[in-house]
């Protein structure tokens, strides 16, 4: 069953890297960075199947982003590569730090001692008046395997590589929901004492969410920067954070396939009501958000799973 | 997914129907037929907390330029119909959001929506990251309201106009017109928002004041967070402060809040101050703001203006269609829309009155010298893509009988008074003693 | 000395203007268990409601004590009408579901709600500015004091000890404690939590657009001010203890003082304060100041 969901999953990557060639470019880069924030909300599914919601993950997004705008401007790296494992490599360590204090905390308490960590940063980056302050600064363009590229052949490189790292964490999260340490998640949220009493350490076990999930809302907070060439403190701003946290809510804890369409579907629905009503987008997004809450209670992942059962394919 | 790919292919029939209708009906009867529309994309705040000030006005303003260009009656020498001829098709975007989503928005104008020209863009923010993608969709950009000095000092931009001035004036401009009315200052302090904008002009307005007054010292310097909506404990602070005058550049909704708080508890009356953007809440404000108050409006605009037909009409226009007068905001978006007009039709005349191609209203606009309603504005700096202009302070006065406000003891500074020189940076230009300033 | 006495009145002032804005919040958590982000509508739309009905009644003349009370009856209309559409429309939908799903609900209702002002009432913003001229002010210990400010402490103070009578001494405060305290053993007793529900969303409702329709006159009433409002009155709520009239009182006290101490004496660290008041007294209480020990459930 897992070989089929990996196949499943690897050809859908495969169609989607493929499709991008026909892709008109504004849906691309609309696509390019709901990728991005999908691997935000990847890592918020983790953490809110054991229960746990972060109204302040927008500290590893931001410090990902801010990784790559300062190593763009203040050294002489410019790999895309690069960038990107530097950025995992630091929100995962600040994600362990954090995640020393933040591992004891549950349900509105985590939300909010989160919220205040990530609203910190936002303070700090706004007094960093070097750094613009809230105007933020340019990124620098990273160049790909040594060549600097421009005009579509940028946008659909940069669109593949974003591409190519959502399928690397959606493989890495499917190995980890299998292992003894993902599946523990519901048990956590359920019977935290009883865990306790057999001997295991919830703690550790949410630690080890916090780092995963923050590691995966630095690339996404690089790869954003890379898309969007562009930084600034609102990254780090409880409003980025809670704009995840519906996304989340509206794909659905079911799968991970949720994540991408959850986040492409919800930037895509903001650019269209955007589109329709200047002025009054937010009632179209608070109606679609209402309804997809009403009608699917699972989120946008119980369609895949609904779809699987008449189908008569056994979810896993 | 597959409902977006509908979409796509159906927007783009759409699109490649009306683009083959334009190419047809344009080639063979160029004289008699309507040349085609010039669609211009505008970015402005239309939700949140910049609406009210800055991006209702610009939007309002805009509404009633395009329609009186459209039916050329606009007076000289904008007389001529939308862009050289051809009409105008606005579409107006929301600049709310985080900036992947603006930048974003601004791809959807230029890559689906196929816009000629983008103009707008309140928030610096804003611009910084939209100037870089501009460059690289190759798409005529023409930043309205935003005031940073970075667009152009950080980098050369070829397809980014900006005919306002940027806030180095106002804050420039501010310090001069405070030692004008004081004589002599020798404390000041200041409130200004906890963001870039906030610092940016409380820098520039130091800098420029240890330029211009020596011996004065700064005393409180408050920063109160965006949008903090209760300023007691600054007022207090500004109330225990013997500072000589004080110096804001908020907007709206915390500068109506902290005239409030600051009225009922007397620190308005008691210290003078000058609000650098406190022209766009004298109308909501009326006699809630004592005399005296220094009122700067980003430029000489609105009750600042150089009298002439051209700033009659706009006055008329927009109060008769929204019966209030136009605040600055909108007479940003008229120096914005008319500097590309002029640019564009100065670019036409040169090919013999076809329409031109964006590079063509690019080597146009450098440079320009444009006149707007209120006053006429030079792209002298930023490579020629930055405008100076002269530029204006007032001081308060509400006028019982009329029940309106009013500004006086208007002092104009021109633009080499208060404007970097063209070679320089204006951080570098303010710390370097001002060198080059002619104020006479 | 004039520094500190300063930052004690700003820090009282603050914290009054904190108190009327959370009190509304913490009372629908600690029942309900729900992240109210319609709070920050229900405010708006007090403000907005006492912008325009309050200003007309100044306008027309009439006695200034029929103005202050007319902003009571402005939340309570609010309150009523907002309460009872959400709670009995699409929160009675989705009570059981996950919390956070309630969270996305209340989200949802706001965003529509945010654009439901613009359409009502357009985007310029309102002033209710005669208040604070028939409030004057006063000068105590050399500091000229705004009367109305003053108006809000002694407000915010019969607010806080109305409350906490309320909750104490009637029939449905003691009902309320019992559900806030354990919702099950409540409802096996027979009290009917889905009444209690109701009553205390409107009630919460209610005390949000009072928070509101008190603010309006400070400030200038325009969109977007319900945003910021949130995540302050939740903030102060943590800090204090969820569901305690005292705790959200200490926490409105303790940040209102922080942050009138920053402003005088280290204007650079005000930005910080409220999180970094919250942070420290989660590391050290991390179930906010008063919150009893709860039993954990096997």
């Amino acid at each position: 069953m897992t070989w089929r969901n990996t196949l499943v999953g690897a050809l859908a990557f495969a169609v989607v890297a493929s499709a991008a060639v026909v892709l008109p470019a504004w849906l691309m880069s609309l696509a390019t960075i709901a990728l991005a924030n999908a691997l935000v909300v990847l890592g918020l599914i983790i953490l809110w199947r054991a229960g746990l919601v972060p109204f302040g993950q927008a500290l590893f997004y931001a410090t990902g982003a801010y990784t790559v705008a300062l190593l763009g401007r203040f050294t002489d790296l410019r790999d895309a590569v690069l960038f990107v494992i530097a950025a995992a490599l630091l929100s995962g360590i600040l994600a362990y730090l954090v995640g020393l204090l933040l591992a004891r905390y549950r349900d509105i308490f985590f939300a909010m001692l989160s919220l205040a960590m990530s609203m910190i940063l936002y303070g700090v980056l706004v007094k960093t008046e070097t750094l613009g302050s809230t105007d933020g600064f340019h990124v620098e363009s990273a160049t790909f395997f040594g060549s600097a590229l421009h005009g579509r052949t940028a946008e659909l490189v940069l669109f593949w590589f974003v591409l190519a790292w959502c399928a690397l964490a959606a493989l890495v999260v499917s190995v980890y929901f299998r292992s003894v340490a993902g599946s523990l998640a519901v048990p956590v949220r359920e019977r935290e004492i009883r865990l306790e009493f057999l001997g295991i350490s919830v703690n550790r076990l949410i630690h080890l969410k916090l780092i995963i999930a923050g590691t995966l809302a630095g690339i996404g907070g690089a790869l954003a920067a890379l898309a969007v060439e562009h930084v600034d403190p609102t990254m780090a701003y409880w409003t980025t954070s809670g704009g995840f946290v519906f996304v989340t809510i509206l794909a659905g804890a079911g799968s991970i396939a949720a994540a991408f369409i959850g986040s492409f579907l919800f930037e895509l629905v903001r650019s269209v009501a955007v589109d329709l009503m200047p002025g009054t987008w937010q009632i179209i997004l608070g109606t679609v958000l209402l309804l997809t809450i009403l009608f699917l209670p699972g989120g946008l992942g119980s369609v895949v799973t609904v779809g699987r059962r008449r189908l008569g394919i056994k979810t896993p | 997914m597959r409902h977006a790919m509908c979409m796509r292919g159906h927007r783009i029939v759409v699109l490649a129907a009306a683009l083959s209708l334009g190419l047809v009906s344009a080639a063979p009867a160029q004289q008699a037929a309507e040349p085609a529309p010039v669609k211009i994309g505008i970015i402005t705040f239309l939700t949140g907390p910049a609406a009210a000030p800055f991006g209702i006005p610009g939007r309002n303003g805009a509404e009633v330029i395009i329609e009186a260009l459209n039916a050329g009656k606009v007076p000289a020498p904008y007389n001529q119909v939308g862009l050289g001829g051809a009409k105008i098709e606005a579409k107006y975007v929301d600049e709310a959001g985080s900036t992947a989503q603006v930048v974003t928005e601004y791809r959807n104008l230029v890559q689906r929506d196929k816009v000629d020209v983008v103009v707008g863009f309140v928030s610096s923010g804003s611009c910084l990251a939209v100037a870089p993608v501009a460059d690289e969709l190759q798409a005529l950009t023409v930043f309205d309201v935003c005031g940073t000095t970075r667009i152009f000092e950080e980098k050369p931009r070829k397809y980014i106009f900006r005919v306002n001035p940027h806030a180095t004036m106002d804050n420039v401009a501010a310090a001069r017109y405070v030692l004008n009315k004081l004589k002599t200052v020798n404390t000041y302090s200041g409130i200004n928002q906890n963001y870039a904008w906030g610092q940016d002009s409380w820098r520039d307005f130091t800098l420029a004041m240890k330029n211009l007054a020596p011996q004065a010292t700064a005393d409180k310097v408050l920063f109160p967070k965006l949008f903090a909506g209760e300023f007691g404990a600054e007022i207090s602070a500004l109330l225990t402060s013997n500072a000589q005058v004080i110096h804001s550049s908020f907007y709206d909704g915390d500068l109506e809040a902290f005239i409030y708080q600051g009225g009922a508890r007397g620190l308005l009356s008691r210290t003078p101050i000058v609000f650098t953007t406190g022209e766009t809440s004298l109308y909501r404000v009326g006699a809630k703001l004592p005399d005296g108050v220094m009122i700067g409006a980003r430029g000489p605009h609105a009750l600042m203006a150089h009298q002439g037909p051209l700033n009659s009409w706009l006055w008329q226009a927009y109060t008769d269609r929204f019966s209030m007068p136009p605040v600055y905001p909108a007479y940003h978006m008229a120096q914005s829309l008319f500097g590309l007009k002029a640019a564009w039709e100065k670019a036409q005349a040169k090919k013999g009155g076809a329409r031109p191609t964006t590079d063509e209203v690019i080597a146009a606009f450098e440079g320009i010298e444009v006149v707007t309603p209120s006053t006429t504005v030079r792209l002298a700096i930023g490579k020629g893509h930055q405008g100076v202009s002269d530029t204006a302070y007032g001081t308060y006065r509400f006028n019982k009988s009329e029940g309106k406000p009013e500004l006086v003891d208007i002092v104009r500074y021109p633009a080499e008074c208060v404007n970097p020189p063209a070679d320089m940076d204006s951080v570098a230009w303010l710390e370097g003693g001002m060198k080059g300033a002619k104020c006479d | 000395m004039l520094t500190a006495f300063a930052i004690l009145t700003d820090g009282l002032v603050y914290a009054a203007y904190l108190f009327v804005v959370a009190i509304g919040l913490s009372l629908i958590f600690g029942v309900m268990k729900i992240l109210n982000v319609t709070h920050g509508s229900f405010y708006a739309f007090g403000a907005y409601g006492a912008a325009i009905a309050v200003g007309a009644y100044f306008n027309a003349d009439y006695a200034a004590a029929g103005g202050f009370l007319l902003m009571g009856v402005v939340a309570i209309v609010v309150g009523l009408v907002l309460g009872l559409l959400i709670e009995r429309g699409l929160l009675r939908v989705v009570y059981g579901r996950d919390e956070v799903v309630v969270v996305l609900v209340t989200y949802s209702a706001f965003l529509i709600l945010e654009d439901v002002l613009r359409l009502l009432w357009g985007t310029e913003s309102y002033a209710l500015y005669q208040p604070l001229a028939i409030g004057g002010n006063v000068m105590v210990g050399g500091l000229v004091l705004s009367g109305y400010d003053i108006g809000l402490v002694v407000f915010a103070i019969v607010l806080a000890f109305a409350a906490s009578y309320a909750l104490r001494h009637t029939r449905y405060g003691r009902l309320l404690t019992v559900v806030i305290f354990d919702r099950e053993l409540a409802a096996a007793f027979g009290i009917n939590v889905s009444v209690m529900y109701t009553v205390t969303f409107v009630l919460g409702a209610i005390l949000g657009a009072l928070g509101g329709a008190v603010m309006a006159p400070k400030i200038a009433v325009t969109l977007g001010i319900g945003v910021e409002v949130i995540v302050l009155a939740f903030a102060v709520v943590i800090i204090g203890g969820l569901g305690s009239i005292e705790g959200a009182l200490i926490g409105a006290l303790i940040v209102g003082t922080c942050r009138a101490a920053a402003v005088h004496l280290v204007p650079q660290l005000e930005l910080f304060v409220i999180y970094a008041v919250m942070a420290l007294v989660l590391v050290f209480r991390p179930y906010g100041l008063f919150t009893r020990a709860q039993p954990r459930k096997i």
